[in-house]
């Protein structure tokens, strides 16, 4: 017996009955805002530019209704339901984003879910107000209905016949308590069901926005490795190979003067001509080494190889990391390369007098700010510091901001994900 | 000098061991990992170890690692470190404790023949011997403090004192008077606020604390 009533102390059933009641101010708020927006851009259409901001403007506006409702029905609806937009700061260019919002299937989706939630909050809402109504009612009847208030002119049923009613009544009032929840449960369980249709994301669209993701990072991934490989060969190409054949072309020239009795002193200015280019070569070594993978850094994490980096700049670098646990080793080495191509920028361009880097973590994402005094104005080229920058962090999937407005000062923001 | 040589690569120890030995030191053993280190000095009690960084199995720092720990059992055994790179941390790791004694070289220093060997046997001594590098790294630090107030001149003396050489040593090295040295040196002192002492290592220490202190 007590079972039949339980659902009437379950918090659910009364976040459901809250959930259809708001179906109807919010729908009609929904059908409002969106018949207006859509008319008013229509009626402007005229005046070209501003009729089309205004549609553009009531499109950006079915993200803010999605989220309200993705988020009420988190809430009522004990229901998680996944956004499925792409974020629009993702797109460049003004027309490129107008036509990505104009395709954007998802929106249009949002768009039909603000017409129909009028009829369905009407009927939702009507339908949650009128059950309750007849089972809170019907049950407290016998307390109120013995009064003359209800009865028509002509004095109406008495005695046993009025008893009758309202014995008859407080049953009705006891099964519609009964049924009421499970209505409700019904009619949410639609809501759910419109809501994760219309405003959730497709599972396929996800797929497809993964997959086109990690294109990216994976071909940020090749330039990256791309220009790793063409910068090694270049500095051995260049540096070390010429100044071993220096080396090994005084020493053969040493032995020549040696064997042919020659003078000392040439001998000698000889082979330290030799030796002075065998040690550059090594120096140089050890700094192209250090470009692909620093001992430091893997020995010793992040703290150790950024205050290295900070030491070699001739820029005064301070240095914050702040870190529990190391990171996994992709992406410390990630920040690292981060920071040594900012702290390089800054170097070389930024005439900064003082650059600040930190690093901290938190959850799952590994934050790495690199800021300086300088005079600003950094932008990103096709093949300078700032995009392969850029292709580090898209490699392992983080995010890049850069701002730098002429004058100064310029901060550069990566958030790189660290798994769990 | 008797010397202890631990040092993976064949071709770079017996280097050292012929380096060494022209300048009448002999190597009383030749380790490749730092497994044995420990018997050896042990056995050997040599004047110094020199020993590697990078060594089997893992490749990383067991070189550091071993240096340590021989230290804690045998505090006073002269060690020189030589590496493929050198970084201000794993100095600072090194020389956490007491620092006569220690040293901490590019491996490439080895070409400088001359400068090598005198390094060895300041560390053997119980100087403190230092790369340039770290020293480099250290003054990087502190650029815009009190080191800006010192010359370009004044700077090499304390990079020179830093890696553990005597006013003799350095007045050499920069083709100057031991006088004018030694009044760099005090000019030094005074700018950074560090009173003078007598020994060379601890003259040393007293920089490296100094710039380390930030």
């Amino acid at each position: 017996m007590g079972a039949l009533f339980r659902p009437l102390i379950q918090a659910r059933t009364w976040k459901q009955t809250l959930h259809l009641i708001l179906d109807l101010p919010l729908g009609i708020a929904w059908f409002t805002f969106i018949v207006t927006g859509f008319s008013l851009g229509l009626g402007l259409i005229p005046l070209m530019f501003l009729g089309v901001a205004v549609a553009f403007a009531t499109m950006q506006f079915v993200r803010v209704v999605s989220a309200i409702e993705r988020a009420r029905a988190g809430a009522l609806l004990d229901a998680e339901i996944a956004n499925p937009f792409v974020p629009l700061s993702d797109i460049d260019g003004r027309w490129q984003r107008l036509k990505a919002v104009l395709t954007d299937a998802a929106l249009w989706k949002g768009v039909v879910y603000c017409i129909v939630m009028l009829p369905i909050g009407i009927f939702t809402f009507t339908m949650a107000i009128t059950l309750w109504s007849i089972a809170f009612g019907g049950i407290t009847f016998p307390f109120w209905g013995w009064n003359d208030n209800w009865v028509g002119d002509d004095g109406g049923p008495s005695g046993w016949g009025r008893a009758g009613i309202l014995a008859g009544s407080f049953a009705v009032g006891v099964l519609f308590l009964i049924i009421t929840p499970w209505a409700v449960r019904g009619l949410a369980a639609m809501c759910r069901g419109l809501i994760r249709g219309l405003l959730g994301a497709d599972p396929n669209a996800q797929l497809r926005q993964r997959v086109s993701q990690l294109e990216v990072s994976k071909s940020a991934s090749l330039d990256v490795a791309m220009a790793e490989r063409t910068r090694i060969e270049r500095d051995l190409h260049d540096g070390v190979q010429p100044r071993l054949v220096v080396a090994a072309m005084d020493l053969g020239l040493a032995r020549e003067r040696i064997e042919s009795g020659g003078d000392t002193a040439e001998v000698s200015a000889l082979i330290d001509r030799a030796q002075g280019e065998t040690k550059q070569a090594i120096a140089e070594l050890r700094e192209l080494v250090r470009g692909i993978q620093p001992a430091v850094l893997t020995d010793r994490g992040l703290d150790a190889a950024l205050s290295s980096l900070a030491a070699r700049c001739p820029v005064p670098v301070t240095v914050h990391v702040n870190l529990d646990e190391r990171p996994p080793a992709q992406v410390e080495s990630a920040a690292y390369f981060i920071v040594a191509e900012a702290l390089n920028n800054v170097a070389k361009h930024s005439e900064a007098r003082h650059a600040r880097v930190s690093v901290g973590r938190d959850d799952r994402t590994l934050r790495v700010e690199i800021s300086d005094d300088g005079v600003g104005g950094a932008r990103v080229e096709p093949g300078g510091g700032l995009s392969g920058l850029g292709d580090r962090v898209r490699a392992i999937e983080g995010e890049i901001r850069i701002a730098s407005p002429v004058g100064g000062p310029t901060t550069i923001l990566a958030e790189l994900p660290c798994g769990s | 000098m008797r010397v202890v040589v631990l040092e993976d690569t064949v071709l770079l120890q017996e280097g050292l061991v012929r380096l060494l030995g022209g300048y009448g030191h002999e190597t009383v053993a030749q380790l490749v990992t730092a497994d044995g280190l420990i018997e050896a000095v042990e056995e050997h009690e040599p004047d110094l170890v020199i020993a590697d960084v990078r060594l089997p199995p893992t490749f990383t720092d067991e070189g550091i690692q071993a240096a340590v720990a021989l230290r804690t059992i045998r505090p006073s055994q002269p060690i020189l470190i030589l590496s493929q790179y050198v970084e201000e941390r794993y100095a600072s790791e090194l020389l956490g404790g007491d620092a006569s004694g220690l040293g901490y070289l590019l491996k490439e220093r080895v070409a400088d023949v001359k400068d090598f060997i005198d390094a060895c046997i300041r560390v053997a001594e119980g100087g403190t011997v230092l790369d340039p590098e770290v020293v480099a790294q250290l003054l990087a630090r502190r650029r815009r403090e009190p080191l800006d107030m010192l010359t370009a001149r004044e700077r090499e003396v304390l990079s020179l004192m830093a890696e553990g050489r005597s006013n003799v040593g350095i007045a050499r090295k920069l083709v100057i008077s031991e006088g004018a040295v030694e009044k760099h040196i005090s000019s030094v002192f005074a700018k950074l606020g560090l009173t003078a002492t007598v020994t060379e290592h601890r003259r040393v220490l007293a920089v490296l604390e100094h710039l380390r202190a930030t």
